[in-house]
């Protein structure tokens, strides 16, 4: 198969969750990739498998979940194949990840600095000790006052200020792709632009990849480079903000952006018919099909695949030429 | 310090409610102590003897209330807790001195071993929640949890004490063989294991089950998660994190165990006549040793209120969050 991101090429990802009510299939054959450097956004409805498919990236998927199939391709190595004392190198060495409620995602009990430190201590196989100094530096980076945070228990910070404490975390161990799962989501809105202001400014200083993980266009368009549309546990559409925004071609993404408020557009707010399917028990080939204007006898038989349109711009939709089968 | 400072006056303020509880409580109750008195001692001593002691004991019917109550604090204070009925001319303190080394010893010990091993074998069963070892652990502790401990005691005692002859019937130690120390050590152990056994078995269940649940509770935070995501190894991810923060609330339940410790394991004691404090407890129960009982509940009421202390004291430390919390 032809590599299409230098960084990470996910293909073919199947997620399943097993559960009393039956078998969650929350990732139908997931298509995902980046180049170094870039900043891609993963949008969609709650539940769609975006946060599932950035915790499969690190393999974070836990019981009673598990990933079934697929090829994860991070650089040259398949996280997919390794063995899981491989996999802890990259985890956040190479990759980190900043999570959706910065409190809770530290340890009640440890410091902060501390906690900095062990990752910095893990990844250079050092003291934790030694690592303080770069901690300090890294808490200064993100505009706190180091010589306080250092010392200060989760409890005692802020939603804002744990949140650049996470980013302090993600980014101390300088890694190739930082994972932001949701990271504004929990925040005010104010404390949002303060912290994505932040993020932009320090990943452009570092030269991260950044995989954000949303369910705001806003933040999504503003952020990102590329972004990658979500259904269901489906890729639906990719391209790059500019084309995605001017041009949507997947009927879901039309949607999608017709549901979004935006000033000085005079027509109505558009919700999409219908309601997201339950993944036990999802409807056959085009998850969509039951919600979409433009549905074909073909959209119930089989899945359409992930084909490209245009430079840069790739949709899993019969309107356009598919010939089926990505993913069943 | 001011989380300390608090914690201090609750102490000294329970201690007091407790102390005085633990004096009114026996003269709320039916029978006179120095009636008693006589009556063990009929015909055996003349009427102004008999006077004289119950003096010295206190319990002369006629004082007030309050005097009697005020006289009471000033025995504390001095440590004269009178002389005990059942062991006369025994004083109770030299009576609980000669108990209290065998009660540490026994119960002590058998509360510390049951929380280690309880605590550990928890860690391991949420640990590995779907592994054959948790799938026999869990049910097995329950078990275990769920007998009555002076049932397991009888049937310990006459199965390899009695029928197979393993193991003493009872007591501390040989008392009529003449030993050398390390002959007596041997004797002693010997003595404390069918005891021991009883008290670890019927007590690490609870523990396996209560650092199980709050084990698997932690496992599901975020921070478990995310440490994973950080390439934490997976031991640390279980010792440092998980079992860490787990073992909180256990702690918590072990201080308040330790407390407890001084009124002894009291059937244990009572089916294996260990000569701990349990024994002597039930011993002055049963023959109204009024100066002894009181002078029992009150060491364990003083353990468990210092235990308790102790606990917030030390959990101030393992969690940071509490300290300013306080309320």
């Amino acid at each position: 198969m032809k590599r299409r991101g230098d960084l990470l090429d996910i293909s073919a990802l199947k997620v399943v969750f097993y559960t009393y009510r039956g078998v969650i299939k929350a990732l139908n054959g997931v298509e995902l990739w980046m180049n170094r450097g870039e900043r891609l956004g993963v949008v969609g409805e709650t539940g769609c498998g975006k946060s599932v498919t950035a915790k499969s990236v690190m393999r974070l998927i836990e019981e009673p979940g598990k990933i079934l199939s697929g090829r994860l391709l991070f650089e040259d190595k398949d996280l997919l194949q390794i063995q899981e004392s491989d996999l802890r190198q990259i985890r956040g060495s190479e990759i980190s990840m900043i999570f959706q409620e910065p409190n809770s995602s530290l340890n009640p009990v440890m410091s902060v600095g501390f906690q900095i430190a062990e990752v910095l201590a893990e990844k250079n196989k050092t003291k934790i000790k030694k690592q303080y100094p770069a901690v300090a530096e890294m808490l200064e980076l993100v505009g706190l006052d180091a010589e306080r945070v250092m010392t200060m228990y989760p409890h005692e910070l802020s939603g804002g200020m744990a949140q650049r404490v996470m980013i302090a975390m993600g980014l101390a161990p300088k890694p190739k792709l930082l994972i932001a799962d949701e990271p504004t989501s929990a925040l005010d809105v104010t404390i949002q632009a303060q912290i994505l202001e932040l993020l932009d400014q320090l990943v452009r200083e570092m030269g991260n990849a950044v995989l954000m993980i949303s369910h705001d266009m806003g933040v999504v368009a503003e952020f990102c480079d590329k972004i990658m549309v979500m259904y269901a546990g489906n890729s639906v559409e990719y391209a790059t903000t500019e084309k995605l925004f001017k041009n949507p071609r997947h009927p879901y993404t039309k949607g999608l952006l017709q549901a979004v408020p935006r000033i000085g557009r005079i027509e109505e707010l558009k919700a999409i018919k219908g309601t997201v399917p339950d993944l036990v028990s999802p409807p056959p080939g085009c998850r969509f099909h039951k919600r979409c204007p433009h549905m074909t006898a073909v959209c119930q038989k089989e899945h359409p695949s992930f084909i490209q349109v245009e430079d840069d711009h790739y949709v899993a939709c019969y309107l356009f030429g598919n010939e089926g089968g990505g993913g069943h | 310090m001011r989380y300390l400072l608090r914690r201090l006056g609750f102490l000294l303020f329970t201690g007091w409610a407790a102390l005085s509880i633990n004096f009114i409580l026996p003269h709320l109750m039916p029978g006179d102590p120095a009636q008693v008195m006589i009556a063990k001692f009929q015909g055996r001593l003349n009427p102004q003897a008999l006077k004289a002691l119950s003096d010295a004991f206190g319990l002369t019917a006629d004082k007030s209330l309050f005097v009697k109550y005020l006289e009471y604090w000033q025995r504390i204070f001095s440590g004269d807790l009178g002389f005990s009925l059942t062991y006369y001319p025994a004083k109770v303190t030299e009576v609980l001195a000669d108990a209290i080394p065998w009660t540490i010893g026994l119960v002590g010990l058998g509360t510390i071993i049951a929380f280690t091993l309880g605590t550990l074998l928890g860690i391991i069963s949420a640990w590995k929640r779907n592994s054959p070892l948790a799938d026999i652990l869990v049910p097995t502790a329950l078990f275990f949890n769920s007998i009555p401990y002076f049932w397991l005691s009888l049937l310990m005692l006459y199965l390899l004490a009695y029928q197979l002859e393993w193991f003493p019937l009872g007591g501390g130690f040989d008392v009529f063989a003449i030993m050398g120390i390390w002959d007596k050590v041997g004797s002693i152990v010997y003595h404390a294991i069918l005891p021991l056994t009883t008290i670890v078995i019927t007590a690490m269940g609870g523990w396996l089950l209560t650092m199980r649940n709050n084990m698997m509770s932690v496992l599901a935070d975020d921070y478990i998660i995310f440490a994973r995501a950080k390439g934490l190894s997976d031991r640390r991810i279980k010792y440092k994190y998980a079992a860490r923060n787990a073992i909180l609330p256990s702690f918590t339940g072990f201080s308040m165990a330790l407390g407890f410790v001084i009124g002894g394991s009291l059937l244990t004691e009572v089916v294996f006549s260990y000569p701990g404090l349990g024994y002597i407890l039930y011993q002055s129960v049963i023959s109204l040793d009024y100066p002894l009982m009181q002078a029992i509940f009150l060491f364990i009421s003083l353990a468990v209120l210092l235990a308790n202390f102790m606990a917030d004291f030390i959990y101030a430390i393992l969690d940071p969050r509490v300290k300013e919390g306080g309320e």
